[in-house]
């Protein structure tokens, strides 16, 4: 297995908040890695961290490294834009752009030069389990879409620029059990091809679709292991009381 | 006893707020009634379409329509893309910091200036510093001044509305922050910056004071709205109609159809601003 | 390579936007920096005390008397009668859109008063001729009814937008644990919205009238059409007016330039300029009172 993605020595503080302690992680390529741990923990910041969303919040402080590979995120050379096309990201509520379905997918090809002709977006919409449903209301505004197909719109936004990361925050906490196995599905479909990083609350979730999970508790990564381990085997008393609902 | 004085009282109670709602009413049928009545004998192709003639006695409004209509589309062109940078630097780009404090509370003394003094100002700067003269332009930029505030208001309130998940969204596919602002924030804020946009107009086009000594003319022969000269605007003409001019009994039908058509303009430029945001809100529903 | 012009885009349009920020600083301060700058110039001539106590405004006389007192206390008569009117009206039409309205009256209120809000000045100036000044020149047996109470009328319409909208907003945001509270001791309707509503949402109203206020002072066509425009002290409403704002539309079109009647005009619009200054920021201060309260 192949480190994809990494974080060392992790600082990361909102106007003098210290909200992540020296973390430091690693993504293996082709696996499906969970965060999981009470709300406020950091999971959320440690995500966007990882393909810089918080480079336009000004009173957010970062220290230490993530590594793409061996490129340094944060280096100066290294364009943003660049940084979030190769590492994509889904967010807890499905936020498709106010435009069509055809151009939810189009626009982010097209500000970054690639072909964007309909062989593509068919692609990614066929690749997020969404073609057959939308085949033939391409140009209907995406908010018309139900909250699962808006957010398999979503993904397939993401995976069309065939980014390398794809990370996902909460991406089911809006959907109904139904729509969210759905997108389970497609979660577990989509890691043959891409390294995928999920925020989670749900510890079945992470159960069913993880490879790795990270425990997370006040800015710290307090138990990190195989799926299987954490939940049948947690070393911490704080891991164990998480996910048996002690708190949380 | 008891519950019948409670009864009655309520009554008064009820048909005191009932009453000073009816009153408030009122004046608004007053002054549309009072119009439409006495100002639509004057009304006719003829009036819109011809230009004053015989003293201003006889003849139509055609050159203060004209003058009216180019005067707000001087103020659109200059207080629209200021307006909207400034809102978007507010609401995308500012901290909140000293700066951006000084910033907000200038603008909310600015849409409480009297309008006079921006008729000083556009006097001082435009007319003299600038040495525009008394012009349809230098009117048109102290409209647009005065118009400025209105348009940054209502188009940050409009920005504020675009949650930051769809902006989010655009930085995530690799949008830079412009890109952002320009393909995804703007078109999906359009509807509210368009009826701020068009309300503030029609706000503009009524306007009398900040023109008095920037541009607007007593009396022009020529229909042709040249930009460097001196112009006639509906409301200065009626202005003018109702207490300049030497025979005024006279020329009160006139002042009668400008006041109509003055009204006529302001009110559909509204209509359509409710119109816009009505559908607006359909659509988010 | 394509990279790099959108980098350039993203910053030369950040810079844009801040640069149009700074202007809206610039506008304001030209517009006090003009103001101030003409003013000292008139006082150099004239003495301030003299400007702000004479009794008499007669720039064109033989020896020229530059005494603001009897406009500043028409701009006051003026607008204090247009608040005796507005305030009872305007607090009343809230509460009645906010309490007593059902949903389908209000689509009908709401609209019309901003429909009031958008009929221009002048047009209620005009009304304040044709309708008004008749309608008192026979009420009172005047030879016309160009006059102080004529200007406070169309003031009272011209503010009664702002003082309602504002006032329903206030009324509106009153928690409705207030009112629930307020029914369960058993009182009335119309008691919890005296007792309570009202109370609660004072701070609100206070920052609407003075928003009125302010309104009604900067106010140029309608008193410059409807008060007859005769500078001296009144003595009532039914005395000719000739208010801080109407002096200015009438003498600045006549007066040469930069001579001590045009610095005057502009001492005079100094002082306009502040007292809507006050009158806004008191308004504001109270509207920032009223939300904090009611934010928890």
């Amino acid at each position: 297995m192949k480190t994809k993605l990494s974080a060392e020595n992790l600082n990361i503080s909102f106007a003098n908040k210290q909200i992540l302690k020296n973390v430091n992680v690693n993504f293996q390529e082709n696996e499906i890695t969970a965060l999981i741990g009470p709300s406020g923990c950091g999971k959320s910041t440690l995500l966007r961290s990882l393909n810089r969303m918080h480079d336009l919040i000004p009173y957010a402080d970062i220290q230490g490294l993530v590594k793409l590979e061996d490129i340094n995120i944060y280096a100066k050379s290294i364009p943003v834009t660049e940084i979030r096309k190769r590492i994509g990201m889904v967010f807890q509520k499905a936020n498709p752009f106010p435009k069509s379905i055809y151009e939810n997918i189009a626009y982010g090809l097209r500000i970054n030069n690639l072909p964007h002709d309909k062989t593509v977006i068919e692609k990614a919409l066929t690749e997020a389990f969404l073609w057959d449903e939308v085949k033939d209301d391409l140009k209907m505004p995406a908010h018309r879409l139900s909250g699962g197909q808006q957010q398999r719109l979503c993904i397939a936004r993401a995976v069309a620029l065939r980014p390398e990361v794809i990370l996902m925050d909460e991406p089911c906490s809006a959907l109904d059990p139904v729509s969210t196995l759905k997108i389970e599905e497609l979660i577990l479909h989509l890691k043959q091809k891409y390294t995928i990083v999920i925020v989670t609350h749900n510890m079945q979730q992470a159960q069913r679709i993880a490879d790795k999970t990270f425990f997370m508790y006040l800015g710290e990564v307090k138990e990190s292991g195989n799926t299987k381990d954490i939940f049948e085997n947690p070393k911490h008393e704080m891991t164990k009381n998480y996910i048996s609902g002690i708190f949380g | 006893m008891q519950h019948k004085r409670f009864k009655l009282s309520s009554i008064i109670e009820w048909g005191s707020l009932t009453g000073t709602t009816l009153i408030v009413c009122f004046f608004l049928v007053v002054i549309i009634l009072e119009i439409v009545f006495k100002g639509i004998g004057s009304m006719s192709w003829e009036f819109i379409s011809s230009i004053p003639k015989e003293g201003m006695t006889k003849g139509g409004i055609l050159t203060p329509i004209i003058g009216t209509v180019l005067i707000t589309l001087i103020t659109a062109a200059f207080a629209i893309p200021f307006g909207i940078c400034c809102a978007i630097y507010l609401n995308e780009y500012a901290e909140n910091n000293k700066l951006t404090r000084i910033i907000r509370a200038a603008i909310r003394n600015l849409s409480g200036v009297p309008s006079i003094i921006y008729g000083l100002f556009g006097l001082a700067l435009f007319v003299q510093t600038l040495q525009l003269g008394t012009s349809l332009l230098a009117a048109g930029l102290t409209l647009g001044l005065l118009s400025l505030p209105y348009i940054i208001t209502t188009t940050e309130e409009a920005l504020m509305q675009i949650p930051n998940s769809t902006r989010e969204a655009a930085l995530a596919v690799g949008a830079t922050k412009f890109e952002t602002i320009k393909d995804i924030v703007i078109p999906s804020a359009v509807p509210g910056i368009l009826t701020g946009v068009v309300l503030t107009l029609s706000r503009a086009a009524g306007e009398t004071a900040p023109i008095l000594f920037t541009g607007a003319a007593f009396y022009i022969s020529d229909t042709n709205g040249y930009i460097n000269q001196e112009f006639m605007a509906l409301p200065y003409h009626l202005y003018m109609l109702s207490t300049q001019h030497q025979s005024i009994e006279e020329v009160r039908p006139i002042a009668y159809g400008t006041a109509l058509v003055l009204i006529l303009v302001v009110f559909l430029l509204n209509l359509s601003a409710f119109y816009i945001r009505y559908k607006f809100r359909k659509n988010e529903n | 390579m394509k990279y790099k012009i959108r980098i350039l885009l993203d910053t030369i349009f950040k810079d844009i936007f801040k640069a149009t920020g700074l202007l809206v600083l610039f506008l304001l301060g030209g517009i006090l920096a003009l103001l101030i700058y003409n003013s000292i110039s008139f006082f150099m001539d004239v003495k301030p005390l003299e400007f702000i106590t004479g009794m008499e405004w007669n720039p064109t006389g033989k020896s020229p008397k530059y005494g603001m007192l009897p406009l500043i206390l028409s701009t006051t008569l003026v607008t204090f009668g247009a608040m005796i009117i507005a305030i009872p009206l305007g607090v009343g039409t809230a509460a009645f859109i906010s309490e007593y309205a059902g949903s389908r009256l209000k689509n009908i209120l709401k609209p019309a008063i901003e429909m009031l809000a958008a009929v221009p000045s002048v047009v209620i100036g005009f009304l304040g001729i044709v309708v008004v000044s008749p309608g008192l020149a026979n009420l009172a047996d005047l030879p016309n009814g160009l006059n102080a109470l004529n200007g406070a009328i169309l003031l009272a319409v011209m503010a009664l937008p702002t003082i309602i909208t504002i006032s329903e907003d206030a009324i509106h945001a009153v928690p409705k644990t207030y009112k629930e509270a307020s029914y369960g001791v058993g009182a009335t309707k119309w008691q919890t919205l005296r007792k309570v509503i009202i109370p609660a949402a004072g701070p609100g109203i206070i920052s609407a009238i003075m928003l009125g206020v302010g309104r009604a002072i900067g106010e140029t066509m309608t008193v410059l059409m409807a008060t007859g425009n005769a500078a001296l002290i009144p003595k009532g409403f039914f005395d000719s007016v000739k208010t801080m704002t109407a002096t200015i539309a009438i003498e600045m079109g006549e007066v040469p330039y930069q001579t001590t009647h045009y610095y005057g005009l502009y001492a005079l619009a100094t002082m306009l300029f502040f007292m809507t200054l006050i009158a806004n920021l008191v308004g504001e201060y109270f509207i920032n009172r009223f939300r904090k309260y009611h934010a928890t």
